[in-house]
């Protein structure tokens, strides 16, 4: 069967990736993607355990405050019940992350509206909905900060001494020599929203306790490793008495990197003390409500440049709002310092970065993890330049693109080949950008809708940053099962993105076997070893490299020690396995991340190989807005990337469109209306992403250049596709109606009061 | 045991009672009692289309219906899609075009399309647009789903999609 839209013909024609591989590069279809089809895949709410119960969380109602004290009401019979509070917790009464400052059970004090106080567990889901109405908790309450500029005048101190979860300083050459005698200066202010992941299957989790085995946990989760750490500290457990396993997960976009963790140990914590499996799933008002969300930002960018409309100075003071506890605040920080600058050279850059606490659920990871933010800001930053300098937006950027051999902010110098030039290029023919522009403008004095083109540049960073792998050290493998199969083991988990596939790949290609001869091992930590969290755009690049090496390892010692010929079939190479298996008892092959060479990193300055390898890509956004509703309708979207070799162009491809649509909603439709820090549309029906109806067709084109030190040359791809539209859609809407947004979510009700504001009257021609 | 009156519908070709509340949800009744895990829940207020199956030839949000307006209908699940060990053909296409990612809103996906293609057999891109929009896809942005669609019309052009008798 073939896939007639002509959009994935086209995307297909770009490649060349089979040309050395046979397996690398190849449409292969989904590992899993039977199951998934015929209904059959077990996500966790479709999973039970014999005597199972289930589990709820009593949550607060107020921002900030003391907890007074817990009523349970004597209507309740509460022996019935498992009742959990802080006081049950065996361990240490926190989630351990990068800091260990966040509660699992709040403790006299709450920090945040939805922090969970008591947890309860019964057989009977009814009975426990009323044993929750019947928990009253008294508080006295404190005053609570909610926005960034709240936190920032430290009237009140919610967090530490001084309301400040992390901050960062960058600095290359001289920004204050710079202004006096620049041709011009352009200054500009850009605020982003928060923003909810949306996966369709809301977080849950299943527990059990018992004396010998400890604690067992199956759930909907990215990372099993960081589920493990945090529950060793919660119930202070051995190693080996703690063991997660990730069931089939349904979309997480990083929504599933932190908070399981919290939730593990509720459910273990209500398996303990009841002494009975316990499944916690979340329904989508106390998901919405209670879990991470999209760091909001606000940009300031001050620009000076030359007559020609060269950068030389960039000063860029970023902040964003953290929430109650650290969580993944300083990451984020770093990751949207980091890519703010944009993918231009300039000789003076600044950067001071703030994250700030407030009394708010605290944000978390999110597929870019702060990168859209940063990016934000400076594209529609570039076409405010534009604007002030009377240029042409992408002459602009053209003239400050970074190429082989120059250094970014943090002067790491680019070794790799930048091809922006003909990224831009094939983007600006592909969509017809000029042609279109032209038309639009001439057409649109006559038209109550007003069409315009917008466009992004931006690199996103893969892996984790600066000195993070090495700290990680991840170690993956493959081992080889009594049924000849060989068997990948990885801590990386498949939540939609293709793990299981693209990894599988690597392991077939790189020993020389078939793809249907490969196997995932399950995610779960007694079998798997600690190959580092499913997150950063890393999967594909670092542990795909292990995942290779280990291959060829494995091949070498075969032939070496168990007679395997320099040219071999599959039955003979399971053949030599069989026989390696004999002398040394199993057949395991594991490597160890070993960082590119030449990679430096100064965490103190901030200085140095910020990331192994950067992503490039080019958005082309064409908008239409309504000036009769307000309403904006991106018509067509073209997205030209360079992410290195692509592993499987159906995957790949899915990963692009799927983010792309993601970020048209962060652009225009999604909004997080929070009430004394609570959210109150924490419904589908009023938080709202964008339909069958509302996503534009989307023209993907990749360029591959493969990067040596990436599983078969792949580099990062996943978290890309999030960065560009946000901006491309806002520049679009510029050129269309000539007025310049500088906040996301951008509603019909924005576009409107700033029509009235400056009552920009339109002359409503209907078509 | 139980003091409910029976329910007795038929699932995907098979008749089935059941003895529960009558204002239990059709989706809980078909997850719990009758062990079809399917169909998913994805929001419980009839937006996401997660738990979309087929009822008497018509689609419904199965989050929405108590189980006794199903008393003698006939329900369609994504279980009942393949049929004799064979995928039907637009769960082929799905699998063939890369139409599931996270595959938690597939089967209701699934349902959609197959009720879209028993009314038209050849949708235009708008149609399909339409007769996708209350299935929520967070993972694929919908391309690869809309070219799966297509992908399975075309199919259907040579070997005509042989709806099982109980789905119509
Ligand atoms: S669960 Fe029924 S529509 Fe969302
Ligand atoms: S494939 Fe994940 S929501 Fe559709």
């Amino acid at each position: 069967m073939l896939c007639l839209n002509p959009h994935a013909i086209e995307a297909g024609q770009t490649m060349n990736t089979s040309e050395k591989t046979r397996i690398v590069g190849a449409p292969v279809l989904r590992k899993e993607g039977v199951q998934k089809l015929l209904g059959q895949a077990l996500y966790v709410d479709d999973i039970s355990r014999e005597g199972m119960i289930h589990g709820a969380t009593v949550r607060s109602t107020i921002p900030r405050g003391l907890i007074r004290s817990i009523h349970y009401d004597e209507r309740i019979d509460w022996d019935a019940f498992t009742v959990v509070t802080a006081a049950d917790i065996p361990g240490k009464n926190h989630i351990q992350l990068i800091f260990a400052d966040q509660p699992c059970l709040a403790d006299g004090v709450v920090n945040h509206c939805d922090e969970a106080i008591v947890l309860l567990a019964h057989a009977d889901k009814h009975k426990l909905r009323e044993a929750m109405a019947a928990v009253r908790i008294e508080y006295e309450a404190l005053p609570a900060v909610f926005t960034i500029e709240e936190s920032e005048r430290r009237e009140q101190i919610v967090w530490g001494t001084d309301n400040l979860l992390k901050s960062f300083l960058l600095e290359k050459g001289d920004v204050d020599t710079v202004w006096a005698n620049a041709a011009h200066v352009v200054e500009g202010e850009y605020r982003t929203g928060a923003q909810e992941h949306l996966y369709i299957e809301n977080n849950g989790m299943i527990a059990e306790w018992s004396e010998a085995e400890g604690v067992t946990v199956w759930g909907s989760l990215q990372c099993p490793y960081y589920v493990h750490k945090s529950l060793l500290a919660v119930f202070d457990l051995p190693e080996n008495k703690v063991r997660v396993i990730q069931t089939e997960t349904g979309g997480a976009f990083g929504g599933k990197e932190d908070f399981p963790s919290t939730l593990a140990a509720h459910a273990a914590l209500l398996a303990m003390k009841s002494g009975k499996p316990v499944k916690m799933v979340y329904d989508r008002m106390e998901d919405l409500a209670a879990t991470t969300k999209r760091h909001p930002s606000r940009i300031r960018h001050r620009t000076a440049l030359d007559k020609n409309g060269k950068l030389l100075a960039m000063d860029i003071d970023l902040a964003t709002d953290g929430g109650a506890y650290s969580t993944l605040s300083s990451t984020v920080l770093s990751r949207a310092t980091l890519h703010s600058p944009g993918p231009y050279v300039c000789p003076n850059v600044r950067i001071r970065s703030h994250a700030w606490a407030t009394n708010t659920v605290p944000y978390g990871a999110f597929r870019g993890f702060g990168a859209p933010q940063g990016i934000f800001a400076i594209e529609c930053h570039m076409d405010e330049i534009a604007v002030a300098l009377n240029m042409d937006p992408v002459e602009l950027r053209r003239g400050n693109f970074l190429h082989d051999g120059d250094t970014t902010a943090t002067e790491q110098v680019m070794r790799e080949p930048v091809i922006l030039d003909q990224l831009l290029e094939r983007a600006l023919k592909e969509s017809d950008f000029y042609a279109k522009r032209e038309h639009y403008a001439r057409e649109n004095a006559s038209s109550a809708v007003k069409r315009g083109m917008g466009l992004a540049a931006f690199y996103h960073g893969a892996g984790f940053t600066g000195s993070g792998e090495r700290y990680l050290n991840s170690i993956a493998g493959l081992d080889v099962t009594p049924q000849g199969k060989v068997r990948v083991l990885v801590a990386n988990t498949e939540f939609g993105q293709g793990t299981n596939t693209i990894l599988s790949q690597i392991a077939a290609e790189a020993i020389g076997i078939g793809y249907e001869d490969v196997e995932m091992a399950p995610a779960d930590t007694r079998v798997v070893p600690n190959s580092g969290p499913t997150v950063a755009s890393r999967t594909s690049m670092v542990v795909g490299k292990l995942i290779e090496r280990a291959g060829l390892q494995l091949v070498a010692w075969l032939r070496e020690e168990s007679g395997l010929e320099e040219r071999y079939s599959a039955s003979e190479f399971f053949a030599a396995c069989a026989r390696y298996g004999a002398a040394h008892g199993e057949v395991v092959s594991l490597c160890r991340y070993e960082a590119p060479p030449n990679i430096y990193w100064d965490d103190k300055t901030y200085r140095g190989e910020a990331y192994p390898a950067y992503a490039w890509s080019i958005h082309v956004a064409q908008v239409a807005v309504d000036t009769n509703t307000y309403s904006v309708q991106v018509e067509d979207f073209w997205a030209v990337q360079e992410v290195g070799r692509i592993l499987n162009p159906i995957l790949a491809g899915g990963q692009i469109e799927g983010g792309i649509a993601q970020a048209i909603g962060y652009a225009l439709y999604e909004k997080v209306i929070l009430q004394d820090g609570h959210m109150v549309n924490n419904q589908m029906t009023n938080y709202i992403m964008p339909t069958a109806e509302d996503v534009p067709p989307i023209h993907i084109f990749f360029e591959e250049i493969p990067f040596q030190h990436g599983g078969f040359g792949a580099k990062g791809i996943g978290e890309l596709p999030h960065d560009g539209p946000a901006p491309a859609i806002l520049n679009a809407i510029r050129d269309a109606t000539g007025v310049g947004y500088h906040a996301i979510p951008l509603m019909p009700e924005d576009i409107f009061a700033h029509f009235i504001a400056h009552e920009i009257n339109v002359e409503t021609v209907s078509a | 045991m139980s003091t409910f009156p029976a329910i007795r519908f038929n699932v995907n070709g098979e008749d089935r009672e059941v003895r529960v509340a009558p204002m239990k949800r059709l989706l809980d009744v078909l997850r719990e009692d009758l062990g079809l895990t399917g169909s998913k829940e994805g929001c419980g207020e009839g937006e996401c289309g997660s738990c979309s199956v087929r009822m008497n030839g018509e689609l419904v949000n199965s989050c929405l219906v108590p189980v006794l307006q199903a008393e003698g209908a006939s329900v369609q699940t994504v279980e009942g899609l393949a049929a004799a060990g064979k995928m039907h053909p637009l769960q082929e296409a799905f699998l063939q075009c890369g139409g599931a990612q996270c595959g938690i809103c597939t089967p209701g996906m699934l349902m959609a399309a197959t009720q879209l293609l028993s009314v038209n057999a050849h949708p235009t891109m708008t149609e399909i647009r339409e007769g996708l929009a209350g299935n929520l896809c967070r993972c694929t942005g919908f391309t690869r789903i809309f070219e799966s669609v297509i992908a399975a019309t075309a199919k259907n052009r040579e070997e005509r999609i042989e709806e099982p008798a109980h789905a119509r």
